[in-house]
């Protein structure tokens, strides 16, 4: 029987009372939300926070609406409610397609968008997509706030750049015009980590790819991003020679693990490859056909 | 610290660990054993219950989060001596073997059917892909829940054999 270490559990009322519960209790405090990653890790005992807050109450941070030319996405929003929600489909084809195949659907009732952010695990389909896509988050503490983008969020695997009592509440994301996006992963049975995954926003202004995001999920990519493929299809016309470029470039930049998904050669080829779908998918959605 | 929760309609307050799972809660304390406690590792959802009427993994949940919210198990699913459609799908369809994977299939599959009255098989397997059934049964699980689909309130119109 697999249980967590002791621990105090407090329940949060608003945002600034979990600011308040973090800063009382310190650096041993962590935040629950779904509690679909913490949990687990904590009944191995590779995690053994001396207090968990509960943020489960702060309906405020549950919210997705639409501001100007942003759309937001509340950090206690679940993953069931991302994938069902139409605006969000609207104007971003890639989360509905990275949703779809994360963990399962009764996992998904429970997980939480922000809670996938700040886990930071390197193999984390949603993480991909956000920094595909350059969204920003929201982070609180008690000194006032600050807006981060997710590509400088995490820090390396499991780790995030927020201090012991700042909370991410809201996840940013810039709605632009002329604007495809798609994701794609393999896994090794329904509901599994990733293979690999790769996730691709384009903007096209005419034939020309005027920029363009690309999230690498479970490859070692630094910050979850194809960052050399970005800079070397950015201003070329979008054709199979970009998107063939794109994914070489990709895979060669990326630094797959070699672990019990396979080698990481394999996982090196697969990347390529779904880079070159998914910015194929993007591109064609940008134009409105179907794919 | 305690803890009260509402569980098949019944409220029962407890004195719990705060790391007390939310599966221990309902099979030690409250002696609801309808809920299997299986991978302990939130893959396999035999511990599957609704809470507020969503299905999750009560491994990967803790007793305490659950406190004020409401909580439906496998015993809760017959209402005034009828089975439930789904659990009258099950029986006729033959949708369990062992049926260790069972309470969790049921209330997964009551909540598509809530949300989904006329789920396709596609729409089925979708929903169970985070309930495993080690007997590989699931094409007479699918099947129950296309029963269930299309007996939604059996109990008033038509006798299953026993």
């Amino acid at each position: 029987m697999q249980v967590p270490a002791p621990f105090e559990y407090e329940r949060a009322s608003s945002v600034d009372d979990a600011i308040a519960l973090l800063e009382r209790h310190g650096e041993e405090a962590r935040l629950i939300a779904g509690g679909q990653s913490l949990l687990p890790l904590m009944k191995l005992r590779f995690a053994a926070p001396e207090v968990l807050v509960d943020i489960n109450d702060l309906n405020e941070l549950q919210r997705i609406w639409v501001a100007g030319d942003q759309l937001h996405v509340g950090a206690l929003v679940r993953h069931a409610e991302l994938l069902d929600s139409a605006v969000v489909g609207e104007h971003y084809r890639i989360l509905h397609d990275a949703e779809r195949v994360i963990a399962d659907p009764v996992v998904r009732n429970r997980g939480t968008v922000g809670g996938s952010l700040c886990h930071a695990d390197p193999a984390e389909d949603l993480s991909a997509a956000l920094a595909a896509i350059r969204a920003d988050v929201l982070i609180k503490s008690s000194g006032g706030e600050r807006v981060l983008p997710v590509r400088e969020l995490q820090t390396g695997p499991f780790e995030t750049c927020l201090a012991p009592a700042e909370i991410v509440t809201e996840i940013r994301l810039p709605i632009r015009a002329s604007t495809g996006s798609a994701y794609t992963k393999v896994e090794r049975r329904a509901g599994d980590y990733a293979v690999a995954a790769a996730g691709a926003v384009v903007t096209l202004d005419g034939d020309t790819i005027s920029e363009v995001g690309l999230g690498l999920a479970a490859v070692g990519a630094p910050h979850l991003v194809a960052a050399r493929a970005e800079d070397a299809v950015r201003g070329r016309i979008a054709d199979d020679e970009s998107i063939d470029l794109a994914a070489r470039v990709a895979a060669d930049e990326c630094q797959p693990p070699t672990d019990q998904r396979g080698p990481s050669d394999y996982k090196r080829a697969l990347a390529g490859e779904l880079v070159r779908r998914a910015l194929r998918t993007a591109i064609a959605r940008c134009r409105g056909q179907e794919a | 610290m305690q803890v009260t929760v509402k569980v098949n309609g019944v409220e029962y307050t407890r004195e719990i660990e705060p790391r007390l799972l939310l599966v221990h809660f309902l099979r030690d304390e409250l002696g609801l054993t309808g809920t299997h406690w299986g991978c302990d590792t939130s893959n396999c959802g035999v511990c599957v219950v609704q809470v507020d009427g969503s299905p999750v993994k009560s491994c990967t949940m803790l007793a305490a989060m659950a406190g004020g919210h409401e909580v439906r198990t496998v015993e809760g699913l017959e209402q005034d001596g009828e089975l439930d459609p789904i659990q009258q799908g099950f029986m006729s369809e033959h949708g369990l073997q062992c049926g260790f994977c069972t309470p969790g299939m049921m209330l997964t599959t009551r909540w598509l059917l809530d949300a989904n009255p006329h789920p396709s098989d596609a729409e089925i397997r979708e929903a169970i892909s985070g309930n495993l059934c080690r007997c590989t049964g699931y094409e007479n699980i699918v099947r129950a829940v296309r029963w269930a689909a299309d007996h939604p309130k059996v109990a008033e119109t038509e006798e299953v054999a026993p």
